[in-house]
């Protein structure tokens, strides 16, 4: 089966100890999550900061070492593969960071910089290289004067289209966006909006995008994961999650994300409380110190992922 | 009514390789007490510039003021000592900032880094600030305030540090809040939180608000009054009811076309082409037509802000003269 498919994926993390003995505590950064990106399909990733989502999206490359459960690409077992076999893997799975500034190499050109993953992965002789360097640059809408310039010349939109045309020198099959654009002014952010639907048609792109901003992610994905402390609690069509949420916090997510438009004002936002931490989450299900509906049993028992409509799973005990 | 600030045709220039160039151009701003003015506009448009300069914070080589006046209290603040300026920050004036840990003091307590203005400003003792302090703290919502007064700022939250922040800066009753992206690092839930505090607040207090921020919704949110900048100009100023439905000048239809809006689908965003020009490379005549997609000749002339409304005025001869038809 081609795409990506998730199972059960756990990440947790330790903090202090070391050699000077402290105390030691544990992140639950990711609990047991299941989704999959299926070829030529974009996945949203959403939620607040410590929800989870910038883990997910390196455990899927063993940019981070998953704890627990599996994660297939393309049929192969991404966690059980060898060295080798991982990097050709990631030839196929390419990432693009948020930060276009602390991302690139600043002592390297973009030519340098571009054609490295291809000396990485012992692709083409050296004029091969070049050639499909100097193509992959009008695609990206920049110049090919720019080949032999440094990254500081460039300004943060160009320096993206950089990154996303060093995510695409090696043709991937996935590309996974951690906050792509969310370091850019919103003039910029469009123009780099436009640019990855433009590749994702072109070249039949799959995409996992993480986002918290849920109108950029309206925008670009098809179907959106939305997470709360390391959980999956919604998951289905991006339209269908945004018009008309099923889980508690999703709807919370949605009312409290401004609009351009003074006459839908948030009418209540007294909702109170912050996101707990993930070093010292609450019993039962996340979201229950928040939820306005929560229940006795919230407080006990962790929700199972349920279907409440073709393709829609949420996790929660009002369904 | 007077308004509680007034600032009239301020330039602000920074020294780049010898020259100076402005990074403010001849702005006119004016806040009125209960009103919250949002000042919108992206990177290098000048909205941060704009509210260092009425508080002259600005670094003392590289950067001057070399125009207009900034009015507060019927006095010019360009005008007034270093010592008399320092009487008026944090008492009469207070700002927040974006990043909340950055601009606490990590080595102190939040109750001593409130009660610190009160007892400079107001001239308090300590028991009085400390109890102000509290109160203070309990105001601005923040849960369990007679214990949380003695935490130091890492023991916060990102959102309770921003609440400690506003907490500062009211503690002294200003007249006059210069709020620049106070709630861009925040999670959504948590600005929904804030921004409505702050509205709250400036109800209660009657209190003068500039709120700087790069993002539309946000301004939908909570703005009475909107001015739009785009490289050191204001470009565009009206209520937030008209701005929203009837904008006239080119950049911000552009702005509120290119932003993906979370409640309804947009097929495609139209992006603004290129960027903002640099300060060292303002175009001579109006700074966004190089971007524009109406140009015309009369473009090359510098454009002034022009009434095409009641309270609306908008910086574009060509959509000027259609009036309000745009």
């Amino acid at each position: 089966m081609n795409g990506l498919q998730v199972r059960g994926l756990k990440k947790h993390f330790i903090l202090g100890g070391g050699f000077l003995g402290g105390k030691t505590s544990r992140v639950r950064a990711v609990e047991n999550m299941s989704f999959d990106v299926p070829e030529g399909a974009s996945v949203g990733l959403v939620g607040e900061s410590g929800c989870g989502k910038s883990t997910v999206s390196r455990a899927v490359l063993r940019l981070v070492e998953p704890d627990e459960g599996t994660v297939t690409f393309n049929g192969t077992d991404v966690r059980a593969a060898s060295p080798a076999q991982m990097r050709k893997l990631r030839q196929k799975m390419q990432f693009i960071f948020q930060d276009p500034y602390s991302s690139l190499n600043t002592r390297r050109t973009i030519r340098q910089t571009l054609e490295e993953p291809l000396k990485v992965h012992r692709m083409g002789s050296p004029a091969e290289r070049r050639e499909r360097v100097e193509a992959i640059l009008p695609e990206v809408g920049l110049p090919q004067e720019a080949l032999d310039r440094y990254p500081h010349e460039f300004s943060g939109g160009q320096r993206q289209r950089i990154g996303i045309a060093r995510a695409l020198v090696l043709e991937p099959e996935l590309v996974v966006a951690d906050e792509p654009v969310s370091a850019l002014d919103v003039s910029v952010q469009a123009q780099i909006l436009r640019l990855l639907d433009d590749l994702r048609q072109r070249r039949t792109l799959s995409f996992l995008f993480v986002s918290h901003d849920l109108g950029v992610i309206r925008h670009f994905c098809d179907v959106t994961c939305v997470m709360y402390l390391g959980h999956l609690i919604e998951y289905g069509p991006t339209e269908e999650i945004l018009d008309d949420p099923a889980h508690p916090y999703t709807m919370l997510l949605r009312e409290s994300s401004p609009v351009p438009d003074p006459t839908s004002r948030i009418a209540n936002a007294k909702m109170t409380g912050e996101i707990p931490s993930p070093a010292n989450p609450p019993t039962g299900c996340p979201f229950h110190t928040r939820c306005p509906r929560a229940t006795p049993e919230c407080k006990e028992v962790m929700p199972k992922m349920k279907e409440i409509a073709p393709g829609r799973q949420v996790a929660c005990h009002l369904y | 009514m007077t308004p509680v600030l007034d600032i009239k045709g301020l330039t602000t220039e920074f020294r780049v390789k010898n020259g100076w160039h402005a990074a403010v151009r001849g702005i006119d701003l004016s806040v009125n007490a209960n009103e919250t003015l949002a000042v919108v506009g992206e990177s290098g448009s000048g909205k941060s510039v704009t509210a260092l300069s009425t508080l002259r914070l600005l670094p003392q080589t590289g950067a001057r003021i070399s125009r207009g006046e900034v009015g507060f209290g019927g006095r010019d603040l360009t005008k007034l000592s270093e010592r008399e300026m320092s009487r008026i920050r944090g008492n009469d004036i207070a700002m927040i900032f974006q990043e909340p840990m950055t601009s606490l003091n990590p080595t102190m307590t939040v109750g001593d880094q409130i009660a610190e203005g009160l007892l400079i400003h107001r001239g308090m003792s300590r028991t009085e600030a400390a109890k102000e302090a509290r109160r203070l703290l309990d105001e601005v919502r923040v849960p369990d305030p007679a214990r949380r007064v003695n935490d130091y700022p890492h023991q916060f939250s990102g959102g309770m540090r921003q609440r400690a922040m506003i907490a500062i800066a009211l503690a002294c009753r200003p007249k006059l809040l210069l709020a620049d992206e106070p709630t861009t690092a925040l999670d959504v839930t948590v600005q929904a939180q804030v921004l409505s505090l702050l509205d709250d607040l400036k109800r209660d207090r009657g209190m003068a608000i500039v709120f700087i921020t790069h993002n539309l919704g946000v301004v939908a949110q909570i703005a009475d009054r909107v001015a739009v900048m785009y490289a050191g100009e204001i470009v565009e100023t009206a209520t937030c009811d008209t701005l929203f439905a009837d904008p006239v000048h080119p950049y911000t239809e552009a702005l509120l076309k290119a932003m993906p809006r979370v409640d309804r689908k947009a097929e495609s965003l139209e992006p603004i082409p290129g960027s903002v020009p640099s300060i060292s490379a303002r175009p001579a005549g109006c700074v966004y037509a190089p971007r524009c997609n109406y140009v015309q000749p009369s473009c090359a002339a510098h454009p002034s802000l022009v009434p095409v409304g009641g309270n609306h005025e908008a910086r574009c001869p060509v959509r000027a003269d259609k009036g309000e038809a745009a």
